[in-house]
């Protein structure tokens, strides 16, 4: 017994359409595409085998069931019911809110500075990846051509293209270095691809997203099937799999469990309300918001899967060249006839020299291969895609296509994370007002795509990388838990349970039952909160420091760690508090200007008595 | 009486061609084995003799040295890893070259040892002499900005076109509502034939006035 009176309208946008999806579809893939980044392939398996490989999965799904999609259904309901962008919503759902919006927009500016230069980096090996052999393959020749340059010969060669080749970092975040020529073609490419795709809106956005979130699943497929015929995969998934129930104990394990389901499924950035925003009105909400989430976590294993193949592969193959360098060794030594000793024989034979020439064999310092130390030998973030897999690669026949096919899928997940973040900033301007009707839609995107260009710029200094990571690590996280605290409090609390199940119940045709109530009521702001505190009580549990790349440190190629100087402190604290000031400062302003209303208000009542006659 | 001189040679050459202590001697390990697998050739003395012929064809191709034989070569101590010793002596055998003339002689001949032996720098290596290695085939213009090439102009030529379509339709808009107020004027002034008659249309701004009641009142009721 749906209401054939829809709830009470608000002031739709009726002089022009609002633009809308060509089909459901597109819908679907949008927020799937814009879930589904590049933290689903370096993020999650790490985590699953740093923590316990499958026991990782109990807190994980826990964490999506009952914080992950509920905050999710709010987002999508709230943007299909309200028809705005993360502006208008917050706006219209109470005045003293609008601060959330203008919150989760500047926040979504940040991110797409920072999140386009890792795609920056992405392209720049993509366009590499079209030769034979890789450039990462080998060492460059020094001056004198009688062996490798020296940075690289202590390193590998695939770290210096990395940190040579491609940042050119410099050993210290004070010293800023020069901007990459580099870089900075690969920067204006990645912005001038980002506007073509979000040059009308939806209209270009949906045709675009069929390419980029569909391509990585077939990508991920063929890198399956591909790693599963490798030699040491097998070792490698079982190293990533095998449960280890003890280490649910740790509360980090569930801290990092819910961050990571926050973070995946992009919530409080508000490309999701902008997103359901052009949906029909009258559309499952429910139902998308739980296959959307389901669909972002399992995309999460199945990419660990393939990926956890590959890195066994590598792992074993590291192995056998540890291996095979000591044989080398005590062949050399002993002047055993080459190839004598194989892999299986090794122990064997070096027992027996040990135990007739001990002084020797202790000379020629041995390392002791053990496959689990180069299992172990995890990364997470660009140590995994740019250093750990390239190498990977490398080893395996026809190394360019799978270059290229590897860096294409990434450019694809994360072009599709960075049309949502736009959607993000380019619908609540959109909103606003803050151009006229008769500017184009073309020309206000060209405008936000230019400014966020030339605020990226700095990312393509020689220190960029290390201000990434300040960004990545303080820019959103803090911010966004809190926006989204504030979202669920708005909409239970401010907008009313009762009207929300309404609004909810109009859409969708079916009242949200209990799990729903109970975890909008109860489960997320609590999750939320302990994630808040959590959050800062590891913070400041230790001065925050980054591991810079120094040539002329003494363990080199260990990273060094270094702490941040004061300016940068500074700024890691601006990041993270002051996105979220707009909250009180929007309810403050509002706060001013009603009182200001009511005292005039007040006046002019006592003007007409006077004069009454 | 030949024994006494053999036995001096034989010790003169094991006084010259002294392994590990020796400055211009140079160690030598083979891998053939890595190298060809299965069609690895054992090593004996006819491989030794064709060693020694390549060291001595190396020297020759030094100034001052044209006249290096392949007695001048002496190979000492080797072993079954395949590694040995070699120096090279002058012509009266008295005392060894040194190193840097042997050192720059094998590295201008490397590429000939090597390929008599079906060996690379990596399977053949001379312990003391650094090879040179071949640089990496450098284009002219690295390949990535021919790609990073292609990929822009696809995109700038993408933009424009979606552009220019943009603001052709736009235009198409503003024209469009004048040509709807075209339509109904036309509409309006379009006359409906019905058997050859024209009728007038309905909406007319005057009334249709029927000639037959106003004459009929006028005649028959007269006051």
């Amino acid at each position: 017994m749906a209401c054939t009176m829809g709830p009470e309208p608000f002031a739709e946008d009726s002089s022009d359409e609002r633009p809308k999806w060509d089909n459901k579809f597109q819908y679907l893939l949008s927020c799937i595409g814009f879930a589904v980044g590049l933290g689903n392939i370096w993020r999650f398996p790490y985590l699953c085998q740093t923590y316990g490989g499958g026991a990782f999965l109990i807190p994980y799904f826990i964490a999506l069931v009952f914080e992950g999609i509920p905050l999710f259904h709010i987002e999508i309901a709230i943007g299909q019911r309200l028809r705005r962008g993360s502006v208008g919503v917050w706006k219209a759902i109470s005045p003293y809110l609008g601060g959330v919006g203008l919150g989760c927009f500047t926040v979504s500016f940040l991110v797409s500075l920072y999140y386009n230069t890792i795609l920056v980096w992405v392209l720049w090996y993509f366009l590499n990846s079209f030769q034979d052999p890789l450039p990462w393959s080998t060492c460059p020749l020094d001056l004198n051509r009688t062996g490798f340059v020296e940075e690289c010969q202590s390193s590998s060669a695939v770290s210096y293209f990395w940190y040579r080749q491609t940042l050119n970092t410099t050993a210290d975040i004070n010293d800023s270095g020069f901007v990459q020529w580099r870089l900075l073609l690969c920067l204006a490419a990645c912005w001038v691809i980002v506007y073509l795709c979000v040059i009308r809106g939806i209209e270009s956005t949906g045709k675009v997203v069929y390419f980029t979130a569909l391509f990585p699943y077939l990508v991920l497929t063929v890198f399956l099937i591909r790693g599963s015929t490798l030699p040491g995969a097998t070792e490698g998934l079982i190293y990533l799999f095998t449960p280890n129930i003890r280490v649910l104990q740790n509360p980090r394990v569930w801290l990092d469990a819910a961050t990571q389901i926050f973070f995946s499924l992009s919530l409080a950035f508000g490309g999701h309300i902008a997103f359901a925003s052009y949906n029909p009105p009258r559309n499952d909400c429910e139902k998308d918001a739980v296959t959307i989430a389901l669909v972002n976590s399992m995309t999460s294993l199945y990419a660990s899967i393939a990926v956890f193949s590959v890195v066994g592969f590598k792992a074993t193959n590291d192995y056998g060249h540890c291996q095979d360098r000591n044989i080398l060794s005590l062949i050399n030594t002993f002047d055993l006839p080459d190839q004598s000793v194989s892999r299986d024989d090794y122990p064997a034979v070096l027992a027996h020299l040990n135990a007739t020439q001990p002084a020797r064999v202790a000379q020629l310092h041995l390392r002791s291969c053990r496959l689990e130390d180069f299992l172990d030998k995890s990364a997470s973030g660009t140590g995994l895609a740019f250093i750990v897999f390239t190498e990977a690669i490398i080893h395996m026949p026809g190394a360019p296509v799978w270059a290229v096919l590897f860096f294409g899928m990434l450019f694809s997940l994360g072009l599709s994370t960075m049309l949502g973040i736009m959607e993000g900033i380019i619908t609540p301007l959109l909103d606003l007002g803050v151009v006229p009707r008769s500017v184009p839609k073309e020309a206000l995107t060209g405008v936000a795509c230019l400014v966020c260009f030339v605020s990226a710029l700095c990312f393509s200094l020689q220190s960029g990388n290390y201000w990434l990571e300040i960004f990545d690590n303080y820019a959103a996280s803090l911010n966004l838990i809190i926006f989204a605290f504030f979202e669920v409090i708005g909409v239970v609390y401010v907008y009313g349970m009762k009207r929300f199940c309404d609004d909810v119940e109009w859409m969708t045709g079916r009242r949200p039952g209990l799990y729903w109530q109970v975890t909008w009521k109860l489960i997320g702001p609590l999750m939320l909160l302990f994630i808040f505190v959590a959050y800062i009580v590891i913070l400041a549990q230790k001065p925050p420091s980054y591991r810079a790349w120094n040539p002329q440190y003494e363990h080199f190629p260990s990273h060094q760690e270094k702490l941040y100087p004061g300016w940068v402190q500074a700024t890691c604290m601006l990041l993270s508090f002051l996105p979220s000031l707009w909250v009180p400062a929007v309810a403050l302003a509002q706060l001013l200007t009603r009182r200001r209303r009511q005292k005039q208000q007040g006046v002019r009542p006592q003007l007409q008595d006077g004069h009454a006659c | 009486m030949l024994w006494p001189l053999f036995f001096l040679v034989t010790a003169i050459h094991a006084e010259l061609c002294q392994p590990a202590d020796a400055e211009n001697a140079f160690k030598v390990r083979l891998s053939i084995k890595t190298a060809l697998g299965d069609k690895a050739y054992a090593w004996d003395t006819n491989e030794e003799y064709l060693f020694k012929a390549m060291v001595a064809f190396s020297m020759r191709k030094v100034p001052n040295r044209e006249t290096t034989e392949i007695s001048h070569v002496l190979l000492c101590n080797v072993t079954q890893r395949v590694s040995f010793w070699f120096v090279v002596t002058d012509p009266s055998k008295k005392y060894t070259l040194p190193a840097m003339e042997v050192q720059s002689a094998i590295r201008m001949s490397r590429n000939r040892i090597n390929n008599a032996f079906f060996l690379n720098d990596q399977t053949l290596e001379f312990l003391k002499i650094p090879s040179t290695l071949a640089p990496p085939s450098d284009p002219a213009v690295p390949i990535w900005i021919i790609v990073f090439g292609v990929i822009f102009c696809i995109v700038i030529v993408a933009i424009t076109v979606l552009i220019l379509s943009g603001i052709r339709q736009h235009r198409r808009n503003n024209d469009g509502p004048s040509e709807v107020e075209d339509a109904e004027d036309k509409c309006e002034t379009t006359i409906t034939v019905e058997n050859g008659i024209p009728c007038d249309p309905l909406d007319t701004k005057d009334g249709c006035l029927n000639d037959a009641f106003v004459t009929e009142g006028e005649r028959l009721t007269p006051l």
